[in-house]
């Protein structure tokens, strides 16, 4: 048991299922999934489908926030690939053919990964802090997308291009697979390469990776280019679940949810170590929060203030000074010390 | 034995030929330099441009319109020079306005009410300060929390927007002291300005204000010598909270209501204007006065871009890419005195 509670995932997933088990109490038809015409519907759909931007944007922030860094962009990218994808398809005459959506969705995100790397060049080679490397798109970004919508909201009808948000694929949503191929490949990337353990060295200790002979520049670059290449997917998902690109409220607080999913799921802001299936917790955790806030009849503005709870919580909980205060109740073992003070250097 | 010489010569080497006095205080100055000069090369671009530009009115209103941005880039000023960061504010100038305007409207008196509205702000940042000092959460993230408490408690009060009639907060926007040849102050801006006077003499002439600027240049020095640190650095964030809560109180005046959706970003507003400014992110450098002119600069851009006559969304870009320039500037200046 006590093995049990101190695994790192042990907390966000009992949040998960305490969450989970309250919708279920105060709505018994939380947990049923219904198959309509061979495609599934249901709550924990709703949740697996509206997760997947969220999900998008949470992976590559847990890859930046493992280099010590941090991407505030992302939202603005998101509102940037939507402008530049629907602009493109919109102008084109043929928003029904299969090669104009293929081609606008191509430029969004070719454009999302250019200005990703625009990110990682200010944070790897100019050397400025990542939180204002990245507010800089972070407030001119929402400017360009305006400038791409000319102030508009472009709306389009286009079949091929709503199948991305709101299409079956066997019985389940098509951003589900999208978010599960995201998941699998940035998991291949990391764990079956020597990519994440570089990642890992880069965050833990920048100048000592860089003595062991890691280019820590252009291992920078790749993160960021790859938080811009998933944001920009986001955003594809986003406007195609509105079929509209709107450059005001596309992606709005969408880096602040993603870092609270990383946060959640056990990954220090200080960087190093980090746990992409901690982050796949954490935005199901927001994911089906948001949902909570609604079933139980309370108004959806007052989401914050249960996210603001769940964060001082789990924070708290992770917090050096309340892991001492617990395990000193539970009498120390030289294990658990060692494993503060790792954590101490790595946070200092 | 052989190591020790070898890397003691260097710095013998370097000890005579280090930098005079002067120019270290004049590197330090030199990103506010540059932001005044950005900001009188405007109000030049402006006056050739439009004619009319460098007007008394012009900077009156100028004042008048951002009063609240530099209560808050001040506060924000405090938090960064000491290396942390404070999301909060935007949410807590909405929080503070709609919860005095509640308190108004079901009859409590101004002169309770305006301390409230500002004591609420200075809860919020004690809570920032707590999180961030006693249990060692970052302050990104605890003062993101706080944001969301705030913006939570500000729906929780109220969803629609509450006009303000009471008097004695409408006289804050209101009264135009005329000051002859079309200057004129409100009590707001006087409180935005006084704001800015008092925290130039907390931060550069007593005890606490070089203590601020120890942390952020180097937190564990500044425990070594005895400093503080743990008080300075919760106090840092009440300030930043109050100055919050001052801002409120100016916002809702000067919008004559509160509303819950208020200050949506305002913070990131307040932190490039800190940064435009000339303060350091990573704390121990930067000047008050710099966060002013940075107000002052983001401010110029907004009439400017109203006057040129082109969409309202060039504002952020232009502020981004003067945001992107000044980093780039300061970074270049970093590594040149490292060097």
């Amino acid at each position: 048991m006590r093995t049990l509670t101190r695994h790192r995932l042990f907390w966000p997933i009992a949040a998960l299922v305490a969450l989970v088990v309250i919708n279920t109490l105060s709505r018994p038809s939380f947990l049923s999934v219904t198959v309509n015409d061979g495609e599934l519907y249901g709550s924990l759909i709703d949740i697996l489908r509206n997760s997947a931007p969220l999900m998008l944007v949470g992976i590559g922030m847990t890859l930046v926030i493992a280099t010590r860094g941090i991407d505030l962009s992302v939202g603005a990218i998101i509102a940037i690939s939507g402008a530049v994808a629907l602009s493109y398809i919109a102008n084109s005459g043929s928003p029904e053919s299969l090669v104009t959506v293929a081609t606008g969705i191509g430029l969004g995100i070719g454009v999302s990964l250019v200005l990703g790397l625009w990110n990682g060049f200010l944070v790897s080679v100019i050397g400025i802090q990542p939180i204002i490397a990245t507010l800089v798109l972070m407030l001119a970004g929402r400017g360009i997308a305006m400038l791409i919508t000319q102030g508009q909201i472009t709306t389009i009808t286009s079949g091929p291009y709503d199948f991305i948000a709101s299409g079956y694929v066997f019985g389940l949503p098509v951003p589900f697979y999208i978010s599960v191929v995201a998941v699998v490949a940035a998991a291949l990337l990391v764990r079956r390469t020597a990519f994440g353990v570089l990642l890992e060295a880069v965050g833990i200790n920048p100048a000592a990776s860089r003595l062991a002979g890691i280019k820590s520049r252009g291992i920078i670059w790749i993160v960021y280019g790859f938080s811009g290449l998933l944001a920009g997917a986001a955003g594809i998902i986003y406007s195609s679940n509105i079929s509209a690109a709107d450059a005001n409220n596309a992606g709005l607080n969408v880096e602040v949810d993603a870092i609270l999913a990383v946060v959640i799921g056990g990954t220090s802001l200080a960087g190093g170590k980090f746990m992409l299936s901690g982050t796949v917790i954490g935005v199901l955790i927001i994911q089906t929060l948001t949902a909570t806030v609604t079933f139980l009849g309370v108004p959806p503005a007052v989401t914050p203030l249960f996210k603001a709870i769940v964060v001082i919580v789990v924070c708290l909980l992770q917090s050096p000074k309340v892991r001492q205060l617990l395990t000193k109740r539970r009498k120390p073992t030289p294990r658990a010390e060692r494993t503060e003070t790792v954590k101490v250097s790595a946070a200092a | 034995m052989t190591a020790a010489p070898t890397l003691e010569r260097p710095l013998a080497q370097r000890a005579p030929r280090r930098t005079p006095r002067w120019q270290l205080r004049l590197s330090a100055w030199l990103p506010v330099l540059t932001t005044s000069a950005i900001l009188l090369a405007m109000f030049i671009t402006g006056q050739a441009v439009f004619g009319n530009f460098f007007t008394s009115r012009l900077i009156s209103s100028l004042f008048l319109d951002n009063a609240y941005l530099i209560v808050l880039a001040v506060g924000m000023t405090y938090v960064i020079l000491t290396g942390g960061i404070d999301l909060s504010v935007g949410a807590v100038v909405a929080f503070s306005g709609i919860f005095g305007a509640q308190l108004l409207q079901t009859g409590w008196p101004a002169f309770i009410v305006i301390p409230a509205i500002v004591v609420s702000g200075s809860l919020i940042g004690a809570l920032i300060g707590v999180l961030v000092q006693v249990f060692e959460i970052q302050p990104f993230i605890a003062s993101l929390a706080a944001m969301f408490l705030a913006r939570g408690l500000a729906y929780v009060v109220s969803l629609q927007s509450i006009a303000i009639t009471d008097p004695a907060v409408t006289w804050l926007e209101r009264t135009r002291f005329q000051l002859g040849g079309g200057w004129f102050v409100t009590p707001t801006v006087i409180i935005a300005v006084l704001t800015v006077a008092v925290s130039v003499w907390v931060l550069q002439y007593t005890r606490f204000g070089r203590s601020v600027y120890a942390i952020g240049g180097n937190e564990q020095s500044a425990r070594l010598m005895g400093l503080q640190v743990a008080r300075t650095r919760i106090a840092v964030y009440v300030i930043s909270g109050t100055c919050a809560g001052i801002a409120g109180l100016i916002f809702a005046a000067y919008t004559g209501s509160g509303y819950s959706l208020t200050g949506l970003g305002m913070e990131l507003d307040a932190i490039a204007a800190v940064v435009i400014g000339g303060t350091i992110l990573t704390g121990g450098s930067g000047y008050v006065i710099g966060s002013l002119f940075g107000v002052m600069v983001y401010g110029l851009i907004e009439i400017s871009i109203t006057y040129i006559g082109v969409d309202s969304w060039w504002t952020k870009i232009v502020v981004g890419g003067l945001l992107l320039v000044f980093v780039v500037l300061q970074r270049l200046l970093v590594a040149r005195r490292k060097r």
